[in-house]
């Protein structure tokens, strides 16, 4: 790990295949993550892109933002125009009408068309073994309409509709596990990355696609807008929620959970939600509660991986 | 050389992709296409057709699919019914808004609530403004043909659209018939290999689905309108090609008997079948009646239809769906709005009937004519008549 991040740069990609040129907010821990993530992918790809921020910002009739093959049609069934494109792409070549080459198939969509309403066509994609790679942007709500709570929205945090007030504290539920649902299906890959760690990002992607069926990441990505920060500390913010234990990083290879990286001692909790105006009112016991739960899943986790339980 | 087959007409409609060589096939099971997409399953596993058959997890999915086979330049066909037409419904905006040119089969059904597996054109009418081409066909020789008709019109360049070929669930879906079935050399020489001009593929990158904002919204929706209309240009010429090669002519609209008559009943779909028996049994008894028969749903045929009722006094319209509190048949409530600017234009009376596979005997026919004749002449209070219905 320690020579890979001094020669990792050098092996990047130069050419972009998310270009300059987009709309999207200061400080978007997603456009940063979709710039590496495509750069990973190289340029044999082709991309399908559930409605959302992605699509919205990077895709204006005229302009376009993507130098890799796009296609974006509906909000709910990204990992099924995959499927059709994969397969589509396979009987071309088999039948001699396409040259003969290894071509990537990516769908990307965010929280709310991965978690919820594209649930439906992920499992389906999965379970039926396409040769594809889905990477979820989960910025934990539907950031494109306005801050609305998905089932990705962490426990306590305020939405425009899990509002804080005299009946409620925000978010009533507790953020769904994706990746052990994506584990579930038997799928060759699973991984969990975050743009605040470049490398480690690429790096997942690139071994995806090495894999000769579905693979799924789930990419841990700050949303000034949606979480009310500052745009200049979104790296910094991706970094204490993995420190925290909030968003662990691990892969999960052909069934088998690896921690990415673990901590002798997780940070406290509140130096991760802070910074954010989406936690400010919760009460000090309501923290404790939150903090009790997000070392309790760190835990489950890690023992998953064999690791030794420290914190 | 062509062969004369008794075959289900689900199963000959699988034979048709086949004889197609479509490339990819994406199923769901839904009651009464089901036999289609078993049967290209078996097609597909003993490697008499060279495609991939995506089993998908919902209708929705299927047509998503087929969005994306589609736009990789794949030959795509799908089929569905009913609830599933419903569930596809924001796929189907953008299969043609997109320009994609898809094949699929839609065998008629009602929709629920109460829940009824049978035929009528209630999942049609809830899809008639999606931007597709659609065909209707009243025997299974019909659906054959114009399933490999619809290859070559979707993906005729100047087209580019996707297309729905319709026939009435059960009526048409699960008789036996004696189908043609043409040489597959024939029908390939027929149907040239889809060219899809700007395919997904990375060594020419293209963004498909890109948002329009309200300064060109309009324009996008106003060429599709275009290329819908203008579809029939060559929608015509393959017809006219088709019965060169196979000696079997469709038109938008067809008649049965209207040479001259002075009231027409007007048909779509599998009824028009009993309704050419019922004409002979008035026309012997002496009644001055002709049929007319949609073929052409989208887009309309409103010259040929002008055409056909120059002179005639009644005309008799039956659906086979109900626009619920509005005007009465969706159907003719259309063809009311073509004609209404005709001087002069027929008396129009609207009849709907033969709902969630209620049939409408011979005899049937005859009573929609008659009292049809009668509330011409006499007038009627009511915006339509419901056929055969117990109060």
């Amino acid at each position: 790990m320690q020579n890979l991040n001094i020669y990792a740069p050098r092996l990047l990609e130069k050419a972009e295949s998310f270009s300059p040129g987009h709309r999207a907010c200061i400080g978007c821990g997603e456009v940063l993550a979709v710039r590496l993530v495509t750069k990973a992918m190289g340029k044999s790809v082709v991309i399908v892109n559930a409605t959302g921020c992605m699509e919205i910002i990077a895709s204006q009739v005229p302009y376009t933002t993507w130098n890799v093959p796009w296609i974006h049609t509906l909000f709910d069934n990204t990992a099924a125009v995959a499927s059709g494109i994969e397969r589509g792409l396979k009987v071309l070549m088999r039948k001699g009408r396409i040259p003969q080459e290894e071509i990537n198939v990516a769908a990307i969509g965010g929280d709310g068309a991965t978690f919820d309403i594209g649930f439906q066509a992920l499992s389906g994609a999965m379970e039926r073994g396409h040769k594809f790679l889905y990477v979820c942007f989960d910025n934990e709500a539907y950031m494109n309409t306005g801050v609305q709570r998905s089932s990705a929205t962490p426990f306590g945090a305020t939405t425009t509709t899990s509002p804080a007030g005299k009946r409620g504290m925000g978010q009533f539920s507790w953020k769904k596990d994706m990746p052990a649902i994506a584990v579930a299906h038997n799928i060759p890959y699973v991984a969990t990355a975050c743009p605040s760690y470049p490398f480690d990002m690429i790096q997942k992607v690139k071994k995806a696609q090495s894999f000769d069926g579905p693979s799924y990441i789930q990419i841990f990505s700050v949303c000034p807008t949606g979480w009310r920060t500052t745009g200049d500390i979104s790296i910094r913010l991706g970094r204490l929620a993995v420190e925290t234990g909030v968003f662990p990083l691990y892969e999960v290879e052909n069934g088998k959970y690896k921690m990415s990286m673990d901590f002798p001692k997780l940070k406290p909790l509140t130096d991760y939600t802070k910074p954010q105006g989406r936690f400010r009112h919760l009460s000090p016991e309501t923290m404790d509660q939150i903090q009790e739960k997000v070392v309790q899943k760190y835990n489950e986790i890690k023992a998953k991986a064999n690791c030794e339980v420290k914190a | 050389m062509t062969k004369r087959v008794g075959m289900e007409v689900s199963v000959a409609i699988a034979e048709a992709v086949k004889l197609a060589d479509a490339d990819v096939v994406a199923v769901y099971p839904i009651t009464p296409q089901t036999h289609i997409v078993e049967h290209l399953a078996e097609l597909v596993v003993s490697g008499e057709l060279d495609a991939e058959y995506i089993t998908v997890e919902s209708e929705h999915s299927a047509m998503s699919a087929c969005l994306g086979s589609a736009a990789a330049g794949a030959r795509t066909y799908t089929a569905t019914a009913s609830q599933g037409l419903e569930l596809m419904q924001e796929t189907l905006y953008v299969a043609s808004g997109m320009r994609l040119p898809i094949v699929m089969t839609v065998a008629n059904r009602a929709v629920s609530a109460p829940l009824s597996i049978w035929g009528d054109h209630s999942d049609v009418m809830t899809v008639r403004d999606t931007g597709w081409i659609q065909i209707f066909n009243e025997n299974g020789q019909e659906v054959v043909d114009n399933t490999i008709c619809a290859f070559r019109i979707a993906e005729n360049r100047n087209v580019l659209l996707p297309v729905m070929v319709h026939m009435d669930g059960f009526h048409l879906s699960h008789v036996i018939e004696p189908i043609l079935l043409s040489d597959e050399e024939q029908v390939r020489a027929f149907l040239p290999v889809n060219n899809y001009p700007l395919p997904l593929h990375p060594s020419k990158p293209v963004a498909m689905g890109d948002f329009a904002p309200p300064f060109i919204y309009t324009e996008a929706k106003w060429a599709h309108e275009q290329a819908l209309r203008n579809s029939k240009k060559v929608i015509l010429e393959v017809w006219d090609a088709f019965a060169k090669e196979f000696g079997r002519q469709y038109k938008p609209v067809e008649t049965y008997c209207a040479e001259g008559a002075k009231t027409l009943l007007f048909t779509m779909g599998s009824f028009s079948e009993t309704a050419m028996t019922s004409i002979d049994k008035m026309r012997a008894d002496g009644l001055d009646i002709g049929l007319v028969k949609l073929r052409l749903w989208r887009p309309f045929p409103f010259e040929e239809l002008r055409d056909v009722v120059k002179g005639v006094d009644t005309l008799i319209v039956l659906d086979r769906a109900l626009s619920t509190g509005g005007p009465g048949g969706p159907v003719c409530s259309e063809i009311r709005s073509a004609f209404y600017n005709l001087n002069p234009r027929p008396q129009i009376v609207s009849f709907v009937g033969g709902l969630g596979g209620r049939d409408i005997t011979i005899e049937g026919f005859e009573s929609i004519v008659r009292s049809g004749m009668e509330i011409a002449k006499s007038g009627s209070d009511k915006e339509f008549q419901i056929f055969g219905v117990r109060e």
